[in-house]
């Protein structure tokens, strides 16, 4: 008892150490500007939203959360339509260079996104699709679709293959089978999938901001406005900070439960 | 399970394919092209041969930012990961308190990176964060901005705050998939628990400890975002790792011979580090 009773004590001290930078910051967006420079308030004394209403109400403040969510979700979408099929062909099937591919994708994972930088700008701006959503979508998948295809690829191996055999034998055909009976088997694979693909795409700056001027700026990019003549406005800033952690938070909520099976097959 | 030979399988893994190749493939090769040319303008571009490769490898400028670049991950490895295992080892093991500390220990991962970075330049500051503020109030003279061993520690310190749930998580769930009876067995025959931990537990993290080792070598390889927002890369260029001098060197200084042979050097380094880790690890794991 003793014991479980010291690492009770240890996890909430690391987490209570976790969360201080977090808590500085929230604390920092409820006050006015002239708090925040006066002097070191643990607590906002003069309470204000004003902070989170200039976001709310300035469309070039909330139209970088609007950027960020679309290039985002295109990303989620494209990479696990992409990534189904070919997981499945991973778990299942030998093929004339599976392996090569398989290391081939992965190698991109570890390539550094300055390096693709210059020629990822130069790509984009000639096919016309710079500064859009989809350059910044298709940007991400370099390094979201090798993940997605190594996630789900963990989790299907964990299905019998006698399920495919089965459904065959029922008179289901492959794209029915593979939609109806296979997908719902690996439901949590998706969605353990889908999570990490957000995560990725939602905290990368570098290429989006690169890939992005006007119409499809990032929150991030948005977020290094606020030094104006004035100075930093720094309440405001904290304020979109902390906006940008609502959701992952959100997501991860969702995927509670599946995560730590994501984590356990060691494929991030 | 047995694999089914079938070439046809290539048509599902087709698209795949063909998005990573338009996306990994073309860049690279744009990448080679430019790192033998010596281009002033469109249309104006000579063939130079292997000159940016030499000159590049014989910068000051890449020595330091390499050399530092080194410091840094290895600090970063040295540090998170007996930190991360330790975390991992005191999380609570199941339960609504498992997933509570499981959510809040991954917060740090979930923050864009930029943001990162703003949240430690406001905590790290003298007059306006709870950090800075506190160091100085304790009598350390201590400014991240001016001096270039607090401007370390800082982003060392940030690194360890946004990266150590990583290797936590992944070792929590690498500890939840040990069976129980092996602790029982370790019980019966009375094992401390350092035994407990050296032979039973260590082991059993070996496979997540690889990828924890090589996945926190590589982030930190790349690093980015986060430096750049707290330090700008200094004071001078003390913070300036290898992806901002390659960046200020691509889009700063358009210099595109030199940068893409900065860049394909940069990407054979961590690859071939990653590669002698994956190795080294599988090597030993084979000998025992």
């Amino acid at each position: 008892m003793k014991q479980a009773r010291s690492k009770n004590v240890g996890i909430t001290v690391f987490i209570i150490l976790l969360l201080t930078p977090v808590y500085w910051l929230l604390n920092m967006s409820f006050k006015t500007n002239q708090e925040i420079l006066g002097g070191l308030t643990m607590w906002p004394e003069n309470f204000t939203l004003q902070n989170y209403v200039v976001i709310f109400t300035d469309p070039s403040w909330y139209n970088g959360y609007l950027n960020s969510m679309a290039y985002v979700t295109i990303n989620v979408i494209i990479t696990l339509l992409v990534a189904l099929p070919a997981a499945y062909a991973f778990s299942r099937y030998k093929f004339l260079g599976d392996k090569h591919l398989f290391f081939w994708l992965l190698s991109n994972r570890m390539a550094p996104p300055a390096v693709f930088l210059l020629p990822f700008f130069q790509l984009y701006s000639s096919i016309g699709l710079f500064d859009t959503h989809i350059a910044v979508a298709l940007a991400h998948c370099l390094f979201n679709v090798p993940l997605a295809v190594w996630i789900l690829e963990g989790f299907m191996k964990g299905v019998p293959r006698e399920y495919d055999e089965m459904a065959y034998i029922d008179g289901y055909s492959f794209p029915k089978f593979f939609v109806k009976v296979f997908l719902p088997m690996i439901r949590s694979g998706i969605g353990v999938t889908a999570f990490f693909a957000f995560m990725f795409s939602w905290v990368e700056l570098l290429l989006a901001r690169t890939l992005t001027s006007v119409d499809a700026q990032p929150i991030g990019a948005i977020m290094t406005r606020t030094i104006g003549a004035s100075g930093i406005d720094w309440g405001v800033l904290a304020a979109a900070g902390v906006l940008t952690i609502i959701p992952g938070l959100l997501v991860i909520w969702f995927v509670r439960n599946h995560v730590a099976k994501g984590f356990a097959l060691g494929r991030v | 399970m047995d694999k089914i030979p079938n070439n046809r399988a290539w048509w599902l893994v087709l698209p795949v394919f063909l998005l990573v190749a338009f996306s990994a493939l073309i860049p690279l090769m744009t990448v080679v092209n430019y790192s033998v040319q010596d281009i002033f303008g469109p249309g104006q571009a000579y063939f130079v041969g292997t000159e940016w490769f030499k000159e590049v490898l014989t910068d000051e400028r890449l020595q330091d930012s390499l050399l530092r670049q080194f410091l840094f991950s290895s600090a970063v490895l040295l540090i998170q990961i007996p930190l991360g295992i330790g975390v991992a080892l005191m999380m609570p093991k199941s339960g609504i308190k498992g997933s509570l500390c499981l959510i809040l220990v991954a917060i740090p991962l979930l923050i864009p990176w930029n943001v990162v970075g703003t949240i430690w330049q406001i905590f790290a500051r003298g007059d306006i964060g709870l950090f800075g503020w506190g160091i100085n109030q304790l009598g350390v003279d201590y400014n991240y901005t001016g001096s270039t061993v607090d401007a370390w520690l800082t982003v060392l310190l940030m690194d360890v705050w946004h990266w150590t749930p990583l290797v936590a998580l992944l070792c929590y769930s690498g500890l939840r998939a040990i069976p129980e009876a092996f602790y029982q067995a370790a019980e019966i025959d009375r094992a401390s628990k350092w035994a407990v931990f050296r032979y039973i537990q260590l082991p059993r993290l070996k496979s997540v400890l690889i990828i924890a080792v090589l996945l926190r070598f590589m982030d930190s390889f790349m690093i980015y975002t986060e430096p750049f927002v707290l330090t700008g890369g200094g004071p001078g260029s003390s913070t300036t790792f290898l992806s901002q001098t390659l960046t200020t060197m691509a889009i700063g200084q358009f210099d595109l011979g030199r940068a893409a042979a900065f860049s394909l050097i940069y990407f054979l380094i961590v690859l071939l580090i990653s590669w002698l880790f994956f190795t080294a690890i599988t090597h030993a794991d084979k000998e025992q």
